[in-house]
């Protein structure tokens, strides 16, 4: 690990349960450094899409800390909860892309919530689109683009404010494989730029095609760290030491 | 806090809030549109009736108070008549001295007579008929009911069948009904400001769960709560200016009609009822409140709802 690389996420025995039922996630204890490529791997069913959405700051753990950008992010006031978000991207599964706004308004819209003027936005969200090769569809909606152009979308509305940690929950999904390596280069560009980088995927191909990745693999709800990276269990605050 | 570069290169030119028509397009409007525009219009038209009809009543009865205070007047019933007009020269020497009279003035027989038309009718048998003296009495300000029993024994006593009776006395059951047709109308325009909030309320709702997932997706790309409370707000406040607008015109119609209806009743007392300039101002501020309420009320609603959710 360089010195420029910070910790920026850090889940301490962190447990998650939907109402009543058994934990979907139990004793997850990781840290996230800044400018590295994380993937996280599993089964369907796994905890991939939780422990995203935990990430993502979408759903608040049953149990265990959670700190992110050197806060915790458990009892952070609800009114500060919107400049934590703003500086991550998220790929959802399911694109989650405005029906009624064009694919550039879906581009747009993190710039437009963050405060960018409408003179200052245009430029870098038709590059954007652009550059994921839609640039002859910005005024088409979602329902009129296939599969591919909804994810693509997805991707250049995640990575349009240039976050500190993209979060891609199966990015490459619903894209051919040309498409798939090409965002994964985005991906790439994005993490050498100092953006860290957390892509959930079952398509073991696509961890070999960034072979600096770290990789955390989730199986029934239990993390595990194979390949040794993830710092686990975490470093306590002030102590130096882990575990 | 440390901003990703994209935003910080625009944050040294400048942020525009996300709020206004930018962000409006977020929600579609028909949403919210169209009903809500018309029953906001009916309640304003509806308060605004009432508003009129309060103010109305309050003027009326101001009006009526103020003349009879002041008021009172002197029966005198004698059937025969040079013995009631001998008793109505006793009782106006008392009143001249009586330092409580500010002026009387006695009702010449034939205005007693067209009073009474009505009643008994004309004609040659109707001038047989005994008809009581009437003595109009003004009393000056801050005369008291002592004051006003001393009168009466003194008038006794000169005329031993007269009777003098405060005219607010017997207009005071009439007086007490419009004071409370002018506190049900008042407790009527709370009513319909209750109602038209829970309208919005139902409308907010309504229009929250129709854009739940946009909502859901703005607040995880960073929207704040205020943010999207605001859209919510500009849509209400479009269609509570133009109901209020549509409702304050209906609703002065309405006045105009039954003002004109009243003034052919051709009372005094009703003319009392008129509504003056700083009424018509009053009458104005109706939609300006609900406009105020119906934008409270949304904002009110969609934070209190985005509150139970993360």
């Amino acid at each position: 690990m360089s010195a420029r690389e910070e910790e920026i996420v850090q889940f301490d025995n962190v447990g998650l349960r939907y109402g009543t039922e058994r934990e979907v996630l139990s004793n997850i204890s990781f840290s996230l450094y800044s400018s590295r490529f994380y993937f996280l791997t599993g089964a369907s069913g796994a905890g991939k899409t939780s422990l995203l959405k935990l990430l993502y700051l979408a759903q608040r753990p049953s149990r265990g800390g959670i700190r992110m950008f050197g806060r915790d992010v458990i009892t952070l006031p609800r009114d500060k909860l919107p400049a934590y978000r703003r500086r991550m991207g998220v790929v959802f599964q399911d694109f989650r892309l405005v029906d009624h706004l064009s694919a550039f308004d879906n581009v747009a819209l993190p710039l437009r919530v963050s405060g960018v003027r409408e003179a200052d936005l245009r430029e870098p969200v038709a590059d954007m689109l652009e550059w994921v090769g839609l640039a002859h569809r910005a005024e088409a909606r979602p329902a009129t683009l296939s599969g591919g152009e909804q994810q693509r979308v997805a991707i250049a509305r995640a990575v349009i404010g240039r976050p500190e940690i993209l979060i891609a929950d199966e990015p490459t999904g619903n894209v051919d494989p040309e498409m798939a390596v090409k965002l994964l280069r985005l991906f790439e560009a994005l993490n050498r730029l100092g953006t860290t980088v957390v892509v959930a995927t079952h398509d073991i191909q696509l961890l070999q095609k960034v072979p600096e990745s770290m990789i955390m693999r989730l199986s029934k709800g239990m993390l595990s760290d194979p390949t040794g990276a993830l710092k686990y269990p975490p470093r306590r605050e002030g102590t130096g030491a882990r575990g | 806090m440390k901003r990703p570069p994209a935003i910080e290169s625009a944050v040294d030119r400048g942020l525009a809030p996300f709020r206004g028509r930018r962000a409006a397009g977020l929600l579609p409007q028909t949403r919210m549109g169209g009903p809500m525009v018309w029953v906001l219009a009916i309640m304003v038209a509806l308060t605004v009736v009432a508003a009129g009809g309060a103010l109305a009543l309050s003027n009326m009865v101001q009006t009526a108070r103020g003349d009879l205070a002041g008021s009172a007047t002197v029966q005198i019933v004698e059937p025969d008549e040079e013995a009631r007009a001998a008793q109505v020269e006793k009782v106006q020497d008392i009143l001249a001295r009586d330092p409580s009279v500010a002026g009387f003035r006695v009702v010449p027989q034939e205005d007693i007579a067209e009073l009474l038309e009505p009643w008994l009718g004309t004609g040659d048998e109707v001038e047989t008929v005994p008809l009581p003296a009437l003595v109009d009495v003004t009393l000056r300000d801050g005369t008291s009911r002592a004051d006003y029993d001393r009168l009466g024994g003194a008038l006794r006593q000169v005329a031993p069948q007269s009777r003098i009776d405060a005219q607010s006395d017997w207009l005071a059951p009439i007086l007490s009904a419009l004071s409370s047709l002018k506190w049900m109308a008042l407790a009527l325009i709370a009513m319909l400001g209750a109602v038209g909030a829970a309208a919005v309320w139902l409308a907010a709702r309504n229009a929250l769960g129709g854009n739940r997932d946009t909502v859901e997706i703005v607040h995880l790309l960073g929207g704040s709560d205020d943010q999207i409370a605001r859209i919510f707000q500009r849509s209400i406040l479009i269609d509570a200016v133009i109901g209020g607008a549509l409702g304050l015109v209906a609703g002065i119609a309405m006045i105009a009609l039954l003002g004109g209806q009243f003034a052919a009743l051709q009372s005094g007392m009703v003319a009392g009822g008129s509504l003056l300039a700083v009424d018509w101002a009053l009458i104005a501020l109706v939609p300006l409140f609900a406009v105020g309420i119906a934008v409270y009320t949304a904002r009110m609603t969609v934070l209190s709802s985005l509150r139970k959710t993360l």
